[in-house]
Order: structure tokens, then C-alpha cells, then sequence
């Protein structure tokens, strides 16, 4: 069975690292902030011992102060998992880096949480609409929509 | 008592048996239809193009494929051999809108769907009918107020049936059925297509 790797280990990895780049830690999760995000991912991707060479999913929550993406992640190689999140601010254009020059399964994920969330992933190489058609206003998985 | 018989025998026996068959096959033996002439009177009807057109429209409706969610499940088991709805003539799908004149919107249609939906009975021929089969097809049914739904399939295109339900019994569908064939079984082909 595949092992959950403790938040509070990797956590402890990743700022001698990433100083500064972490904001907390838990038991099943580790919450990064996002400007260190695409550097974290590929780190987390790269490093031998962790190699987490597969994206299980992404989604998104709002909770209305900010928008918070999760990301669960697996290595094949090594059959462990980990949850890693980030939080965006502002509900005008929150911006995220794109995940997926590093897993190409992010592809349709991001571009499904930019239609319902409206979250921007900056370095998608193709971010428009999935779900809904064009033209559509609004983004219906936002708290305030309707 | 066993009696052997040489080769020659029984060719001889052979030959007999031949000439014998044909000395009495000189002439064709009648063609077995002496009571046609009688049964022709009893078969034939006299009733009104029309009675004779609806009964056969109604007779063989073949659905088109168009289940885009649940209520797909409950159509099939309409189909399948319980309820079985190839006792009505109609258990052949078809893929092809354009082998089919019947349409049973088994499902709730998304306005993304919407089009795809309009094309595929735009394709069929005429004549044509559509049964809204459960909620989500005559309202959009719990879905009604979402972003994404279409309130009822009769704002894309025209339903001859209502069948409510969420989703329908096949014993509903099937009476939604023979509502159907009652409707037709009043179509008229002078006020066709006014």
C-alpha cells in the first residue's frame, strides 16, 4: 500500500532547502507559499529518495479570503505519497504557476479549476475553457457565484 | 435366408427403377396453389390511407440514441427482456439519427449538450416524435436553477410525450409508449406538415 509521508518531515527537508518558502506543516500535509511553488514541485519531482513522478489530482477550494490548491502527489518509484497546498490571494485575477511543464496531467486539471475557480496558471501552454463554453461569465465553484 | 446378388443384378434392379420413374414422370405434377384464387378474395381490405400509414408508423418507432444521464438506465431496462419494448417493434436502437423517427430524452441535458442534441434530431427524417422521458427532461427536473442545465428539453425541441418520474418506472415509459402510438394513430397525412 502506498505510504503517506509525513508533512512535518518533508516540511523540515524542504526549509533547509527553500528557506522562508514554507509556511506550515501537519501531519498529512504541507502548505507552501507561492512563489516557491514550481520550485518546491520540482524539487519534490527531482530529488532522489522522494521522486514524485506522478500528480494524482489537483483541485481548489474557496474560502473566501483566499483561494488554497491542493496537490496530491505519488512516486511510482517508490509507492509514497504527499499532499502539498498553496494558498492565492485576491478574487479579481488570482495568478498560480503552471504545474504543467513538470506533470502533463495537470493540463486539464488547471484548466478545469480556471474555469469554475477562475484561478490564471501562468506557463499553461493552452488555458481557456474546458467546461464551459465560451463566453460563459462567472465561475460557477466560487462561494459568491449567483 | 440370405441371398447374395452379383454387381450385375443390381444394376440391372437399378436400371428398372430408373426407366420405371421415368415412364411415369412424362408430365409436370400441378403446382400445389388451387386454393389461392379463394384465399386472394378473403385478403383483401379496404381502409383509409391514413389508417393504414399511422398504423404502420406506429408499429416499428425506433429510438434514436440520446441518454445523456440516468434515466438512460431505466430506458434499458425497458428494452432489455423483463419489460422488453420489442413486443411495440421498437427494440432497435439506433445509433444513427437517420434510421430512427422516435427520440426518448432519457436524461438531463446540459446547454454545452444542447446543440449536439438539436443536430441529432434535426438528422432524423420525418416524420418524427420525441418523448421527454423524467424530470430533468420535462424541467431540468432538481437541476432546474443550475448554470449549466436546460429547463426542459422542449426549449430545444418540440415533445409529443411527457413522461414524469425520477426516473420513470419502464411501466410509465412503456404507457408513455402507447400514448405515443395513440397520438399518432390521429395523425392525418392531409394536415402533415402545417
Amino acid at each position: 500500500m502506498t505510504v503517506a509521508l509525513s508533512g512535518n518531515e518533508i516540511a523540515t527537508r524542504l526549509e533547509e532547502q527553500f528557506p522562508g518558502g514554507i509556511v506550515e506543516s501537519g501531519p498529512n500535509s504541507l502548505l507552501v507559499k507561492s512563489e516557491f511553488l514550481l520550485e518546491v514541485a520540482t524539487f519534490l519531482k527531482t530529488t532522489p529518495g522522494l521522486d514524485f513522478d506522478y500528480l494524482t489530482s489537483i483541485t481548489a477550494v474557496d474560502y473566501y479570503d483566499y483561494f488554497e490548491m491542493i496537490y496530491q502527489l505519488t512516486s511510482m518509484k517508490h509507492n509514497h505519497s504527499l499532499v502539498v497546498k498553496t494558498r492565492c490571494y485576491g478574487r479579481d485575477n488570482p495568478t498560480l504557476p503552471s504545474v504543467v511543464s513538470l506533470w502533463r496531467g495537470a493540463d486539464f486539471q488547471e484548466r478545469e479549476i480556471y474555469d469554475l475557480m477562475g484561478i490564471s496558471f501562468k506557463g499553461h501552454p493552452n488555458l481557456k475553457h474546458i467546461v464551459l463554453w465560451e463566453g460563459f461569465e462567472g465561475h460557477p465553484l466560487r462561494k459568491d457565484f449567483l | 435366408m440370405l441371398t447374395i446378388y452379383s454387381s450385375a443384378e443390381l444394376d440391372e434392379v437399378e436400371g428398372k427403377a430408373i426407366e420405371a420413374l421415368k415412364a411415369r414422370s412424362q408430365q409436370p405434377i400441378p403446382d400445389p396453389d388451387e386454393w389461392l384464387d379463394e384465399e386472394l378474395k378473403r385478403n383483401i381490405l379496404l381502409t383509409s390511407v391514413d389508417a393504414m400509414l399511422d398504423w404502420a408508423r406506429r408499429s416499428s418507432l425506433w429510438p434514436v440514441v440520446c441518454f445523456p444521464a440516468c434515466c438512460a438506465f431505466e430506458f434499458i431496462t425497458t428494452a432489455a427482456s423483463r419489460f422488453d419494448i420489442s413486443r411495440f417493434g421498437m427494440e432497435i436502437i439506433r445509433a444513427s439519427p437517420r434510421q430512427a423517427d422516435l427520440m426518448i430524452t432519457a436524461g438531463t441535458l446540459t446547454w454545452k449538450m444542447a446543440p449536439q442534441v438539436r443536430r441529432i434530431y434535426d438528422q432524423m427524417a420525418e416524420p418524427k416524435w420525441v418523448i421527454a422521458m423524467g424530470a430533468c427532461a420535462i424541467s431540468g427536473g432538481i437541476f432546474r436553477s443550475s448554470y449549466s442545465v436546460v429547463p426542459g428539453y422542449n426549449r430545444i425541441i418540440p415533445v409529443d410525450v411527457y413522461v414524469p418520474g425520477c426516473p420513470p418506472r419502464p411501466e410509465a415509459l412503456l404507457y408513455g409508449i402507447g400514448m405515443l402510438n395513440h397520438k399518432i394513430s390521429k395523425m392525418s397525412i392531409a394536415t402533415e406538415g402545417k
